[in-house]
């Protein structure tokens, strides 16, 4: 968490310092160069940072800056004006598209990666799938003992990621109140709360008790991956690029651009080139899920 | 006159030097009072000290917080100091000169050691360990992090000690020599009793230390906020008050309760050390007007 926020930084300056000493060529061809506002969500961050910096070999002369915040001020953000492209790792809501075209902006929606959670235990586990109802069980505390579940009698100790992490939030709607909005159950106050995705990896796959979740670009072979199913009657998948492109994996969601209508040429093509082959590779890369293209088919 | 001038100038920077950090201190608590009280007209008091620590969903109550940050430094007293004191006796009773040069600088090097290495070591090594060793569902437990925050506070504890023990006169253990007690009656009857405001100091500041210490905990204690029921939590998770605020303040939007209630923990914190730092230097003070007494 902490070397990735240090990167992130990192990145940002150097791609500040690229702008600056590039000011003095730009008085000289103003007409030359384009800049590109890209800002909101914690969790694209790094993914629109690497394609900020790849876009510069591909179009030199346009500029992008990479700003986070979450999604509500990418968003925000959009809504008054003051960005090209909001980043959100969750659809628009009702009242922001009012709040928009009061503002006289449409916003477009582009869908430019996926994200999928994969649950994990260890390999010495030998349960090897569950429904979503069961893990949400499991992380309300109601399930306590791997036997419930039919697996050996070994105490659950569950992990998790703290609570300031988008992912958290996104597990906790999703899977603890299995995208229930009314449903108010939290995590059980036992649940071990990480500071970072490695610091799970390194408990699960070390302990033999542990359940944990993390992005898919995280897992590493020291640890299993459960297959999951949306309801004990149906099909148990294992994330991967095709179940969740096909939305066979139920938990995933899909990462957002916004744009506006009439937005500018140079921004377009940078969309444009996110959906390339070159670009998609970065998603996987950080371990996103790339959009596999219309033409490789489904 | 010109070195006159030079001088007063060089007095007036040390001066300011001098008084800057009462400033500072004044400064924190000023920030501090005013970006923490706020929550206590946000959150009614009941639920502020609630047994439920999950800020999201507006659950604020800090009791785990302060019983885990208690738990971990309890924990790191019960192995910090008898091996703190113990290391510091032997050193400066017992250890020839040659181990004594050697001995030193490596708890110098311990006390240096960047309490995140210590955490990784905990993860990597104590953990697993901890876990198979004590037939735990996890190694990530409050006893781990009392374990790592021990071994941070032994070098306070012992170079403080050893000051302390090397400033009890010489002629307190000719003379219980010379009264027939044995090397060991004299350290434990004489030498360590009459140190004894010196090793209160060390201890409080190994307490000092270990309370406010962050990486290293919030690697191994697991953070789950948990209130403890009996004394088997210290083999349980835990989350201490100064890894919530680390790992939470990142994130948080500016002037929201869950900002107030951080900063809130922080003046407990803050009071915390400050009750510490004051009952040794009043201990200290206490006993060195009785020595005083005793000698007049």
């Amino acid at each position: 968490m902490r070397f990735v926020a240090a990167r992130r930084w990192l990145i940002g300056f150097m791609l500040l310092l690229t702008a600056c000493s590039a000011t003095p060529s730009d008085s000289t061809a103003p007409s030359a160069s384009t800049y590109i506002q890209n800002k909101g969500s914690d969790t694209i961050v790094n993914l629109a940072l690497a394609w900020a910096e790849a876009y510069q070999t591909v179009k030199p002369e346009v500029r992008i800056s990479v700003t986070g915040g979450g999604s509500g001020t990418g968003l925000t953000a959009l809504i008054s004006g003051t960005v090209d492209i909001a980043n959100a790792s969750r659809k628009i809501k009702a009242e922001e598209i009012q709040a928009a075209k009061a503002n006289g902006i449409e916003p477009v929606e582009h869908v430019i990666a996926r994200d999928a959670i994969a649950v994990i235990v260890n390999p010495e586990n030998p349960i090897g799938e569950l429904s979503l109802e069961q893990i949400a069980r499991i992380y309300r505390g109601e399930v306590n003992n791997w036997s419930e579940l039919g697996g050996e009698d070994r105490p659950i100790v569950r992990l998790s990621r703290e609570t300031n992490s988008g992912t958290h939030v996104y597990f906790l709607e999703e899977v603890v109140r299995l995208g229930d909005k009314e449903n108010k159950e939290i995590f059980s106050a036992d649940t071990l709360l990480l500071p970072s995705s490695e610091g799970i990896i390194a408990e699960v796959s070390e302990n033999p008790n542990a359940i944990g979740y993390d992005g898919l670009g995280y897992v590493t072979p020291e640890v299993k991956m459960l297959a999951v199913a949306r309801t004990a009657d149906q099909p148990y998948v294992l994330p991967s690029v095709e179940s969740v492109n096909n939305g066979q994996y139920p938990i995933s969601r899909d990462l957002y651009m916004y744009t506006q209508t009439g937005a500018p040429q140079s921004v377009l093509d940078y969309l444009a080139w996110i959906l390339s082959p070159d670009a998609q590779q970065i998603v996987t890369d950080l371990g996103f899920v790339p959009i596999l293209s219309p033409t490789a088919g489904k | 006159m010109e070195t006159a001038k030079g001088e007063r100038w060089i007095t007036w920077i040390i001066k300011i030097s001098g008084y800057s950090s009462i400033l500072f201190v004044s400064l924190i608590l000023f920030f501090l009072a005013r970006e923490g009280f706020p929550a206590l007209g946000e959150v009614p008091l009941k639920d502020l000290f609630g047994a439920r620590w999950y800020p999201i969903e507006g659950y604020f109550g800090i009791w785990p917080l302060i019983f885990g940050s208690v738990l971990v430094t309890v924990g790191a007293l019960l192995i910090g100091i008898p091996f703190g004191i113990g290391t510091a006796v032997y050193l400066s009773e017992l250890a020839p000169a040659w181990i004594k040069n050697i001995l030193k600088p490596i708890i110098e090097i311990l006390a240096g050691l960047p309490s995140v290495v210590l955490g990784f070591l905990g993860i990597q090594l104590a953990a697993p360990f901890f876990r198979q060793f004590l037939n735990l569902p996890t190694g990530l437990t409050a006893f781990t992090g009392a374990v790592l925050l021990g071994f941070i506070a032994i070098p306070t504890i012992v170079s403080i000690s050893e000051d302390a023990l090397n400033t009890v006169p010489s002629t307190y253990r000719h003379g219980a020599l010379a009264l027939g007690a044995n090397h060991w009656q004299t350290i434990w009857g004489v030498t360590v009793p009459a140190a004894r405001s010196g090793l209160l100091t060390a201890v409080m500041l190994g307490v000092g230390r270990s309370i406010g210490e962050t990486m290293a905990v919030m690697m191994v204690t697991g953070n789950a906020p948990v209130l403890p029921r009996s004394l088997n939590a210290l083999f349980l998770p835990a989350r201490t008050m100064t890894a919530t605020i680390a790992s939470e303040m990142g994130e948080v939007a500016t002037g929201s309760t869950h900002y107030h209630v951080l900063f809130f923990i922080g003046i407990v914190l803050f009071g915390i050390s400050l009750a510490v730092n004051l009952t040794a230097s009043s201990l200290a003070l206490r006993s060195r007007k009785r020595a005083e007494r005793l000698l007049s």
